[in-house]
């Protein structure tokens, strides 16, 4: 068949993504700040979609956060690179899936950079070789975490619990879909939709019912900003950042946010939170915040999984006025308990933000 | 060699810059210029010109130390240029000259170096919940204090592998991996980088 008009445009803005055999790179901030998140989407993989997923105990941090704070030069980064491709080689796999947004930016940047430059390629080779006595070869597919999600959200949907709509209304949910920066803006070709049309977190929403909100400030950075968070005396320029998008995108009432960063998660999660305690001003309805959901986070809940054992009680933003809309089935007595049952007390309760 | 000579060894550099238009396009989309009295389009400018003397006053000021390295730019530029990339090359050099210690900002790669990079030889990984706490984060909130008073029973309820042995989030890399990754550390100059961070600061201390 043919394929012309708005479907050819369109499918120069697709990116390939492997049917299985993936091989898994942990985030440093997503198991940190989100651990239920990369369990989840393990449970997924195996558990729903039947896919075979490597979780490799000898990988280390791609050093992302300090080549992008210019604590180390791009040979240590790319040389890091090289050993997780040469750990996928040992494993037996060919497709690497990092799970962390700004790990896809360095290992895309390091992949690119070796076909730019053949001279740094043949350079991380010496080292690595130098350094470990390993050699590598690069992954045949590259994509991120989400992209797989992306990819079987149809058959999510088919097996999905939950649907994206509003149990009172009948309505389908308002959601802020925010992208990582080094998802596409970096190298567009690498992403579902390009920089222009990503739609890799609206193809989800999408498929699960909800409908996506369009704000002025959608494609702005978060304000992770490296070196501008890691030092506390920088931090209002995150702080910053985060509050220009949650000004914008107040007038539109969104049900939740989901993003497929851990950093972007965690930030328009907490930065809700400092934006309450130091000025009283909360942005979602009668002094609670929006919801920052991980896309493993809104996949499980669609799937039926508990949002507590997806970890959910570890955001400071409370879950629970989604869950409600939705109508999920959870034990509120269960959300603070800890391993079997055990009774570990509950947080303090913010003096402004309910939660 | 020149300044520009030295940055043109970086590839980052020889990516991020072809011939700037001076449109400003990367200032109108840059979240840094946002907030900052900060513009890459005069950055873009400075290095284009050539002019040594000019170079290295960015090489010594707060300017090149305010971008976020979000890389909105490399997607704006309607002619390829990446102003991040630009300033990529610049922190590296003036970490390199140790001209980073000229500025307070620049100052600020002691602590990233404390933080970030001791994390790195300590854990394998650039965060780990046990070196974070409420007195340098306050922003995580209450949350985070529950979460690290309990995080052996609440890791493991999630399904984690906390400083555990084997796979899993949260486990502990073993020594063998470590060693492997403090040997690329070396090797590649990143351990340099860190001793050399250390032994500017002290000098310009001792001043």
């Amino acid at each position: 068949m043919k394929i012309e008009g708005k479907q050819r445009l369109w499918d120069e803005y697709q990116k390939e993504i492997a049917d299985d055999h993936y091989y898994f790179a942990r985030s440093c901030i997503r198991q940190n700040f989100f651990p239920g998140s990369e369990i989840a989407f393990l449970r997924i993989l195996k558990n729903y979609l039947h896919k075979d997923v490597y979780d490799d105990p000898h990988q280390t941090t791609c050093t992302g956060i300090a080549y992008h704070s210019a604590l180390i030069p791009f040979e240590t980064t790319r040389a890091v690179v090289a050993r997780q491709f040469s750990l996928m080689n040992q494993a037996g796999y060919e497709n690497f899936v990092p799970s962390c947004v700004t790990s896809f930016g360095v290992y895309s940047e390091v992949i690119e950079t070796w076909h730019h430059f053949p001279e740094t390629l043949e350079q991380a080779r010496q080292q690595l070789y130098e350094a470990t006595g390993r050699k590598f070869s690069c992954p045949e597919n590259l994509v991120h975490t989400s992209d797989i999600i992306y990819k079987y959200r149809m058959e999510i949907a088919r097996q999905s619990r939950y649907k994206l709509i509003n149990r009172n209304t009948g309505e389908p949910l308002k959601v802020v879909e925010h992208i990582g920066c080094h998802y596409a803006k970096m190298f567009p070709k690498k992403g579902v939709g390009g920089a222009e049309f990503p739609s890799v977190l609206s193809g989800m929403i999408e498929a699960w019912g909800g409908a996506v909100i369009d704000y002025p400030e959608r494609r702005h950075c978060c304000g992770f900003g490296f070196r501008n968070y890691i030092i506390k005396e920088n931090r209002g320029y995150s702080l910053s950042n985060s509050k220009l998008k949650f000004d914008s995108m107040e007038p539109y009432k969104p049900d939740f946010i989901v993003a497929n960063c851990p950093g972007c998660t965690y930030f328009l999660d907490r930065w809700q939170y400092v934006i309450a305690e130091t000025t009283g001003k909360t942005y979602g309805a009668e002094g609670y915040g929006i919801p920052v959901l991980t896309y493993e986070e809104m996949a499980g809940l669609v799937l039926g999984m508990d949002p507590w054992d997806l970890g959910m009680q570890l955001h400071q933003v409370s879950v629970e006025s989604l869950l409600d809309k939705i109508n999920i089935q959870y034990d509120p007595a269960k959300k603070y308990s800890g391993y079997m049952n055990e009774n570990i007390g509950i947080p303090e309760k913010p003096d402004f933000l309910k939660i | 060699m020149s300044l520009v000579e030295l940055l043109k060894k970086d590839v980052r550099f020889q990516e991020g810059l072809s011939a700037c238009i001076n449109c400003g396009t990367c200032t109108a989309i840059c979240p840094a210029a946002h907030f900052y009295n900060y513009d890459p389009r005069i950055i873009a400018d400075t290095i284009q010109r050539g002019n040594e003397a000019d170079i290295l006053d960015l090489l010594e000021s707060d300017t090149i130390w305010f971008c976020g390295e979000c890389l909105s730019c490399k997607t704006r530029c309607p002619r390829n240029n990446t102003p991040g990339y630009i300033v990529q090359a610049l922190r590296n050099l003036s970490q390199e000259l140790g001209c980073f210690t000229k500025s307070e900002r620049g100052r600020q790669q002691l602590e990233v170096k404390r933080i970030i990079g001791e994390n790195m030889i300590k854990y394998g990984y650039c965060v780990y919940l046990d070196e974070i706490d409420l007195d340098g984060h306050p922003e995580q909130g209450p949350v985070w204090q529950w979460y690290k008073d309990h995080a052996d029973s609440i890791l493991k309820r999630l399904g984690a592998n906390y400083k555990g042995d084997g796979p899993g989030t949260m486990r502990k890399i073993s020594e063998e991996d470590m060693s492997e990754l403090n040997r690329i550390f070396e090797v590649t100059g990143a351990i340099k980088r860190f001793e050399d961070i250390e032994q500017h600061c002290r000098v310009e201390i001792a001043k």
